[in-house]
């Protein structure tokens, strides 16, 4: 038996990749499938320098298409399978994650969004946040946990392989070329010293007993002969997910209460915006400060509540108002005033985000 | 007593009569398959892996499990499970649409890794489910919904021969065949010997099955017959391409 990767915790310094890969080995994650492309891709270099020590085991693909679909058949086989991508790897990542969608397949995907569209920037975007959340041809039956620090890249890999077996939906982290790229301290752990117990993963196919005899032979497909099949199929998945929804959502906020104007913000975006929101309220501004961690499902009561009773929204991201819509549709039927900062493929700093409050403000 | 033809026992019973139309060679192929997991006693260990197409109506066709995945992707899905999980033996079961069209850069990345699965590959000269248009295999002339004039080599080139490729990509240890619904027994032999490839870790399996699509070739049973045992064979030959041994010392290399 291998020894434990983290021995109890132990405070790092190191960049968003490394830690990912880390993540990875300490929620016990037995495979990792993966196709080149910057800026995750330290996330294969560290996990192929430690897969012999921990007997852990590695593919690289051809491309994004093979890398999604071998990682649904490491789930199928019943491992803790995962993969990491960025941009037009995660556009080609869509189709088998359409697959993994349908079957209920709990595949593990990093995204470390880079700009876009197409090959754009190799550095840094909120710009994927549309196509993981809603990709595919589909319903978007997934999970996206967006990260902004070193810390939740660690604690929210290993969440994703849990929520992702307990609920049998594909789960991604999103992340960015920042938190790849830029090293800081966090600390890491293992799991089990934090009481996290990792969800057992089951072998959809390859189980003992001769299938037709002893038990029942797996027939999964994602073809369907008629719509009423489907229908059904897919009434049950949307009711699932319509009851995990509110188990999975999660946020952070603060000076909601008593706000006139609040800036909502997600990953790395959302560290300016909580400093602006600081500075500000310290000058006298009635601000407030909200952000999703889940981008799906989003907290929506908290959503409605925040927006219901503030008289202005501030969405702040480095996109071109991907996250903004998913907000509007949140909280579809308030009145309460929708403002912006887009920067789409850029970075935002707290200097940018209180000037913009102030403009607001007169 | 009337005598049955014998059904292989890895069948699913529940789901015959089949759902490929009639005369096609689908079936043929999925019986030597049948008899060949009989054969090897091999029934509780296999994951068998379908795309899209034609061959996707096998989703249920035997008690082993099956997962029918994307057009093109069933060579990637089964790589995934048998890199998870080694005591599985893998068969990726496609067309040859999805072989050698869009699942192309997975058969050629699959046997230049030399991944220990088995892919069976359809050949019906064109695109059977989507209602008969022109595939990679299509041969010079013939005529398909997308190619009415008949294939024009000039502008379309010759149809893909797959297994060749195969072999010269491929390492030691791999298996390449091609056989022909038009004799079962051999087909079987090929298939048995894939997978016997697999089991002994040798490396990738691959056998090509010509086959028949009479519905798209509107053919009737003669025609058919005369279609893939004459006309077929003029392009692509069947038998034994590539069998595992050492590779042999070239001289002057
Ligand atoms: C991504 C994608 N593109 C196209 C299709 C439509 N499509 C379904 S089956 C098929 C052709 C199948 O032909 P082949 O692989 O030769 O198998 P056959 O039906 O002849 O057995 C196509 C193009 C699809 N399902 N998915
Ligand atoms: S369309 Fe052709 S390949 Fe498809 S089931 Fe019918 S005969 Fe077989």
């Amino acid at each position: 038996m291998p020894e434990k990767p983290i021995q109890g915790e132990k405070r790092v310094f190191m960049t968003g990749n490394e830690v990912v890969a880390w993540a990875a080995v300490a929620a016990e994650a037995d495979i990792m499938y993966g196709y080149p492309i910057t800026p995750q891709n330290e996330i294969m270099h560290y996990w192929t320098r430690m897969l012999p020590k921990y007997g852990r085991r590695f593919l690289q693909t051809e491309d994004e298409l093979s890398a999604g679909f071998t990682t649904a058949g490491g789930v199928l086989a019943g491992r803790r399978a995962f993969t990491a991508t960025a941009g037009p790897g995660n556009t080609l990542m869509q189709e088998p994650l359409s697959m993994a969608e349908a079957m209920r397949l709990p595949v593990v995907v990093i995204v470390q969004q880079r700009g876009g569209p197409s090959t754009a920037t190799v550095i840094y975007s909120q710009q994927e946040v549309t196509m993981t959340t809603l990709g595919g041809n589909g319903e978007g039956l997934r999970v996206v946990y967006s990260t902004a620090t070193h810390q939740e890249l660690f604690d929210y890999t290993i969440k994703s392989f849990n929520t992702a077996w307990k609920y049998r939906f594909p789960t991604f982290v999103l992340g960015d070329g920042y938190q790849a790229k830029m090293r800081e301290s966090l600390t890491m752990y293992d799991p089990a010293s934090r009481g996290i117990t990792m969800v057992p993963t089951e072998p959809y196919v390859g189980r003992p007993g001769m299938p037709g005899v002893d038990r029942e032979p797996t027939h999964l497909r994602n073809t369907y002969n008629v719509e009423e099949e489907l229908f059904e199929v897919l009434e049950q998945y949307l009711a699932d997910y319509a009851k995990a929804a509110p188990e999975i959502a999660e946020y952070d906020a603060f000076d909601t209460d008593d706000a006139e104007l609040v800036v909502i913000s997600h990953g790395v975006v959302s560290r300016a915006c909580k400093e602006a929101v600081k500075e500000l309220r310290e000058e006298g501004y009635k601000v407030g400060y909200f952000r999703p961690i889940t981008l799906r499902p989003l907290p929506v009561d908290q959503l409605r509540d925040v927006a219901g009773k503030a008289k202005q929204l501030l969405v702040v991201e480095s996109a071109n108002g991907q996250l903004d819509r998913l907000i509007k549709e949140a909280i579809y039927g308030c009145t309460t005033e929708m403002l912006s900062l887009f920067k789409p493929g850029v970075g935002i700093t707290t200097e940018e985000v209180v000037a913009r409050v102030k403009e607001i403000k007169g | 007593m009337s005598v049955q033809p014998a059904m292989p026992k890895c069948w699913r019973v529940e789901s015959k009569p089949h759902k490929f139309c009639p005369g096609c060679g689908h079936g043929l192929v999925l019986k030597a398959l049948g008899q060949a997991i009989d054969e090897l006693g091999i029934q509780d260990k296999v994951v068998f892996g379908c795309d899209i197409g034609c061959s996707l109506l096998s989703v249920d066709f035997f008690n082993v499990d099956t997962v029918q995945t994307h057009h093109g992707r069933t060579t990637p899905v089964i790589t995934g499970v048998k890199r998870a999980n080694t005591d599985v033996i893998g068969v990726a079961y496609m067309g040859d649409g999805g072989g050698y069209a869009i699942g192309a850069q997975h058969l050629v990345s699959a046997a230049t890794r030399n991944e220990r699965i088995t892919a069976i590959l359809v050949n019906n000269t064109q695109y059977g489910m989507t209602g008969g248009q022109m595939a990679p295999t299509t041969m010079p002339g013939q005529k398909t919904e997308t190619s009415p004039y008949g294939r024009d080599v000039n502008t379309m080139g010759y149809p893909t021969q797959g297994p060749e490729m195969v072999a010269a990509i491929t390492q030691e240890g791999a298996y390449v065949a091609r056989g022909t619904v038009a004799n079962i027994k051999q087909l079987k032999g090929f298939i048995k010997k894939a997978l016997e490839n697999q089991m002994a870790g040798n490396g990738f399996s691959f056998v090509e099955a010509l086959s028949t699509c009479p519905t798209n070739w509107r053919t009737n049973a003669e025609d058919t017959w005369k279609f893939v045992e004459q006309d077929m064979t003029k392009y692509f030959k069947v038998g034994e391409i590539k069998v595992p041994g050492p590779r042999e010392e070239k001289e002057g290399q």
